[in-house]
Formats: C-alpha cells, sequence, structure tokens
C-alpha cells in the first residue's frame, strides 16, 4: 500500500464508482428501477430497521444516485452525501432535520433569489422562521442569534453578483452560538471552494448548474461534514431523541459522524419524498467526470469577458471578484485561488431599458433563468428571478432594476466577447 | 497513536487479522446496535462470543452468552466494548489479566476512555476508540456505499457479489484516511464546552 493519496481530478473520475460487480460494466449502469428484490424475510426486516446496507427503494436509495452521493462527499471532503431532486428539495430536507416550528435560522441577505421565497414565504407555513443578516457585516449574524436560532444559512460565492462570502468569520458566530453553518457550494462548486475545509458543517448543491454542467437535469445534495456534535444540548431531537419509526434508534448514536446524512435519507427523504431519477444521477455523474477541465474554462472565460465589459464605454460598473479592482478580490483570492467562478453581473449606464435591450440583441448568450450551463447565459435578474422582492430587497440582493446577470459557457471566449460588443453598440 | 482519526491501514488490518470478537454488552434485542453489529459481523465469518452476565443461559444468533470475559474459557482476537465511556476501564483491566491477552480493544461509537486506552497499549495491545466496526468493515469493502457514505477508498477492480459469510477484500486504495481538516474539527468541537 502507498501512503499517496489522490487529487482533486482524480476522484472527479472515480469517486463512488466500481467496475459493475455482474457485468463489469466500466461506466456506472443507470439502475432505473424502482425496486429491490431481498433476499428472505430476515433481509427485508434488516434493511427496514436500519440494521443493514442496502437497496430497498429507490425513494429511499438506488445504487446509481449512491455514486454520484459518495463522489460528491469525496469532493466536498465529508462524511457522506444524499442526493434530491433539486437544490431546492436539499434545503427543505436540510432544514427539516433541524428546525420545529417556531424556531429559527439565520440566512445571509445575498441569495439565490428563489431560497430568498423559500424562506421567506414557503418555511413559514412550516413555522421555521428566518432571520436575515448581511453576509459583508459579521456582525449582523451575530445580533441575529437568539436561543432558537438552529442553523445558519449562506452561499460561498453569492448569486447573482458572484459575490464572496467570509465562510470563516460565519463558521466562528455558528461555533460560538452552537448550531451547524450550511454552504450552498453552487456557484463555487468543490473544484473552486471547499466550505468545509473552512468550517462550514454542511453543503448542499443545486447539481442542476456546474456540477452536472450541461443543462439537461435538475438535482440537488445534500453533504455531512461530520463535524457537528449532535448529542450537545439536545437541541435536535430528530437526530437525538428515540427514533419510534426506527424501533428507537438514537440516529446520532447509531450512525456517528455520518448521522446527518442518515437523517436526512431516513426521516427527509423517506417521508418528503423529492427523490433524484437515477437517470439524472447518471447524466450528473457523467458531467462531474469533466468539472476541473469545465471550471478551468468557465473561470478564464468570466475573467476574459469581465474585463472587457470593464473597459467598455456603455457599462457602468461589473461585479467579479476576479477583477483586481472588485471589493470582493481580497476574498476571492483568500477561498477561491483557483478562479472566483464564471457568475456575475454588471450595470449599464442606460439602466433598466437598456438591460432589456442588450438581452434581446445578444444572438449566442441564451436568455434563460439557469446558471452553470456549458452555454453562456444572460438574464435580467430584477424582471424574473428576483422580481418578488420590492426594490429595496432588490439592491440588498445585488439585483438592482440596471443589472444584468451573465453566466459564462465554455465556449470560445472571443466569441463571447464579440457577441457582447455588437449587442451593446447595438 | 492519534485516537481522533486512524489511517485506513491501521484499521484495515485490525479487521483483517482478527478472527474471534468478544463482544462485551451484547444485547439479545433485536433492534439494539449491539444486535445487528453482531449479526453482521457473525455474517462476515468472525467467531462472535457474547458478553453480558444479564442474559447467561440464553444464546444470540446460536452463540450463548458468557457472563464475562474471563469465562470465555479460550483465546480471543479482540474485544468489542458496546458500554457507555464510564464502564470501559474495568472490562480493559479484565481483558489484561487473560492469558493469552487479547490483541484489540475496540470501543464503540460513542465510547471513548483515553486512560484505559493507554493502559490497554502499555500492554502491547491496539486499541480503537469512538468506531464502529461494522461501519468501518463496510466502509473499506465498499458495501457502505449503498448509502452514500464516503468510504474514502477507490478501486478500478470489478467488485464482488456480497453472499453471506463472506470475507469481502479490505484493500482498496486509500483516498483519505487519517487526519482530515474535518476530522480534526470534529474532534476539537467535541473536547470544547460550549
Ligand atoms: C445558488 C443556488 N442555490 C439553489 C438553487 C436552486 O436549485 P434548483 O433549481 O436545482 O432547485 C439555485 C438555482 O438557481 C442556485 O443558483
Amino acid at each position: 500500500m502507498t501512503d499517496r493519496l489522490p487529487g482533486f481530478s482524480t476522484l472527479a473520475v472515480h469517486a463512488g464508482a466500481q467496475p459493475d460487480p455482474t457485468t463489469g460494466a466500466r461506466v456506472t449502469p443507470i439502475y432505473q428501477t424502482t425496486s429491490f428484490v431481498f433476499n428472505d424475510a430476515d433481509h427485508a426486516a434488516s434493511l427496514f430497521g436500519l440494521q443493514a446496507f442496502g437497496n430497498i427503494y429507490t425513494r429511499i436509495g438506488n445504487p446509481t444516485t449512491a455514486v454520484l452521493e459518495e463522489r460528491i462527499a469525496a469532493l466536498e471532503g465529508g462524511t457522506a452525501a444524499l442526493a434530491v431532486a433539486s437544490g431546492h428539495a436539499a434545503q427543505v430536507v436540510v432544514l427539516q432535520q433541524l428546525l420545529m416550528p417556531g424556531d429559527e435560522f439565520i440566512a445571509a441577505r445575498k441569495l439565490y433569489g428563489g431560497s430568498i421565497n423559500q424562506f421567506t414565504h414557503a418555511f413559514k407555513s412550516f413555522g421555521w422562521n428566518v432571520a436575515w443578516a448581511d453576509p459583508d457585516d459579521i456582525g449582523s449574524f451575530e445580533r441575529a442569534v437568539t436561543p432558537r436560532t438552529k442553523a445558519i444559512f449562506i452561499e460561498s460565492i453569492a448569486n447573482p453578483a458572484g459575490s464572496i462570502t467570509d465562510i470563516e468569520g460565519i463558521a466562528e458566530v455558528a461555533r460560538r452560538a452552537g448550531v451547524p453553518l450550511i454552504v450552498d457550494n453552487t456557484l463555487a462548486t468543490p473544484y473552486l471552494i471547499r466550505p468545509i475545509d473552512h468550517g462550514a458543517d454542511i453543503v448542499v448543491h443545486s447539481l442542476t448548474k456546474f456540477l452536472g454542467g450541461h443543462g439537461n437535469s435538475l438535482g440537488g445534495i445534500i453533504v455531512d461534514g461530520g463535524t457537528f456534535d449532535w448529542s450537545k444540548d439536545n437541541k435536535y431531537p430528530m437526530l437525538n431523541e428515540p427514533r419510534p419509526e426506527y424501533h428507537g434508534i438514537r440516529i446520532q448514536e447509531t450512525f456517528g459522524n455520518f448521522a446527518f446524512a442518515i437523517a436526512c435519507r431516513v426521516l427527509g427523504l423517506r417521508d418528503l419524498g423529492p427523490a433524484i431519477s437515477p437517470f439524472n444521477a447518471f447524466m450528473i455523474l457523467t458531467g462531474i467526470e469533466t468539472l476541473p477541465l469545465r471550471m478551468q474554462k468557465h473561470c478564464e472565460n468570466a475573467k476574459a469577458v469581465a474585463e472587457f465589459l470593464a473597459g467598455h464605454s456603455a457599462v457602468a460598473s461589473v461585479n467579479y471578484a476576479g477583477l483586481a479592482s472588485d471589493k470582493y478580490n481580497k476574498l476571492a483570492r483568500k477561498y477561491a485561488p483557483k478562479g472566483a467562478g464564471a457568475v456575475f453581473t454588471f450595470s449599464l449606464r442606460g439602466g433598466y431599458d437598456a438591460g432589456v435591450n442588450l438581452v434581446s440583441n445578444l444572438k449566442l448568450f441564451s436568455h434563460l433563468a439557469n446558471v452553470g450551463d456549458t452555454r453562456s447565459l444572460v438574464i435580467h435578474p430584477a424582471s424574473t428571478t428576483h422580481s418578488q422582492l420590492d426594490d429595496a430587497a432588490k439592491v440588498k440582493s445585488g439585483a438592482a432594476p440596471d443589472v444584468v446577470r451573465l453566466s459564462i459557457g465554455i465556449e470560445d471566449k472571443e466569441d463571447l466577447i464579440a457577441d457582447l460588443e455588437q449587442a451593446l453598440s447595438a | 497513536m492519534n485516537h481522533d482519526a486512524y489511517d485506513d491501514n491501521y484499521i484495515r488490518s485490525i479487521l483483517n487479522g482478527v478472527k474471534s470478537i468478544a463482544m462485551v454488552g451484547a444485547s439479545p434485542v433485536n433492534v439494539r446496535p449491539s444486535y445487528f453489529a453482531f449479526k453482521y459481523l457473525a455474517q462476515r465469518g468472525y467467531d462472535m462470543i457474547p458478553v453480558n452476565p444479564g442474559h447467561v443461559g440464553k444464546s444470540l444468533l446460536g452463540k450463548p452468552f458468557v457472563a464475562s470475559l474471563s469465562d470465555i474459557g479460550h483465546p480471543v482476537d479482540m474485544i468489542d466494548i458496546f458500554r457507555n465511556s464510564s464502564h470501559i476501564m474495568p472490562v480493559v483491566d479484565e481483558a489484561l489479566t487473560l492469558s493469552p491477552p487479547p490483541k484489540v480493544i475496540w470501543m464503540q461509537l460513542g465510547a471513548r476512555d483515553d486512560a484505559a486506552a493507554e493502559k490497554a497499549e502499555a500492554a502491547g495491545l491496539k486499541v480503537v476508540m469512538n468506531r464502529c466496526p461494522k461501519i468501518e468493515y463496510g466502509r473499506l469493502s465498499s458495501e457502505i456505499s449503498w448509502m452514500g457514505v464516503n468510504s474514502r477508498t477507490l478501486s478500478s477492480k470489478r467488485a464482488p457479489i456480497p453472499t453471506q459469510g463472506m470475507r469481502l477484500s479490505l484493500n482498496r486504495m486509500s483516498v483519505g484516511g487519517g487526519a482530515t481538516t474535518a476530522s480534526d474539527r470534529a474532534a476539537k468541537n467535541k473536547s470544547e464546552p460550549t
């Protein structure tokens, strides 16, 4: 045995995948089945009682999906992971393990607009109350902590403006408050930032974006860092109290440092139901094999486009943390030295109308509500993803009316710049 | 010996090396973790001995309970202690009076007694604390990845189809093992009061 440990790109290709035991197929097969036969009644009973590892039913787990889960757990440096139907489903499942009605969590104000909606409106009907804090002011997290606070939620690179969050500073607040830090690492991917190394306890992703990377499949994932002690102060009954549906098992006591991932699977996914399809898991796994290559190209192109825009007379300002002049450049150099991602915003001197015109004049960029595709994408957040926010909240979350968001793809950067140039002068 | 983060090779050499395991605190109740860890290890071919004074006269999966380690009557390779941290020391003391003594003291997930570990190590025994042999076996043989757990190992070889009583190869390439940023922090968090 050697002591040499494989690097990130090797894990991106191999982690979790092994030639199929029955056929020898080298690529992970798509186990497109709802259910799996039991060996005998005793085997069935031990699977249902969480006494043995194995496949039961695809809502609870699937061998194709399990490869995706182990791969991302390995890339993030976590102990285990659980894949679900979408990024939003991942957020519901995580918070269901942590909050009871009447509890609170603190969330950064700069988030994907859909997450702001989910936290403000959908979660209110579960009795989960969100307190907003400013990721540029760590003290605002500290001040938001109350005895009912159960978690802190931030994005590593925040949608839409691509700003970088000081994960370590906020992790310190979470540690003092005795609550886990959840980081949505969608826009960074573990190739650029590994939040667990910076103090996060739980990582969530929309796999729909750069991890899948080709704009063809929805998916989400929860990664357990294995770092949080759930037994302390009995704050988290889902993990700590005997579970009546599993013969009184305590999840934390039975599963140790991957108990959170198991709770998400056997209490969250099993009962709420947002399972990912094995076909989507397969598509996303295939995407991940080229994640390091794609992220390098995404970042290189994004930097070139941001530099071009920063020098253009029609552009009022560019928010890209990869630019030396950017407010977040110092944080980018600390947390994302390989590149500041490929989603960023800029604003036009001509305001709202110029933004709308630009979007309609572009020929190569696609106007749609997604990010992290091989194709370059453009959207006007104020009229789409962030349209449900009032004007003040739009500005606070980085989606003011004159702002345009780009997600830079892996095309030739000269073609992307030429397209923007013609659209800006049209 | 760093008891916060074990090298995969250390765990592997123990699980590959031992043949008989006495489980102290084994329960005949089929929904207790000790019961299903016992059953799992028995199915993987380990010679299992249930130790629990409260159940003498009964048996666990065909193996009769004994009241104490000294009642086993033949040498055992490993003692797996399914008791709270506060009950570890007397078990280790008793294990050290056995002749020959066991090779390994293993304390279950959640159980840790550094003084007992030191005593056993001073007598030449290997010690594992706060781990489950079922989980470690599943992880190193890749079986556990069915639950999305990071096995921290890789293999480009075709996996055998698991069958009853089969000992799976634990010799996969290690990806992590040992200390990681996360495991260091987990250990630190546990030892710090909030
Ligand atoms: C940062 C971030 N988190 C979460 C989501 C939600 O993911 P999904 O659309 O897969 O539910 C998105 C989607 O745009 C996102 O950008």
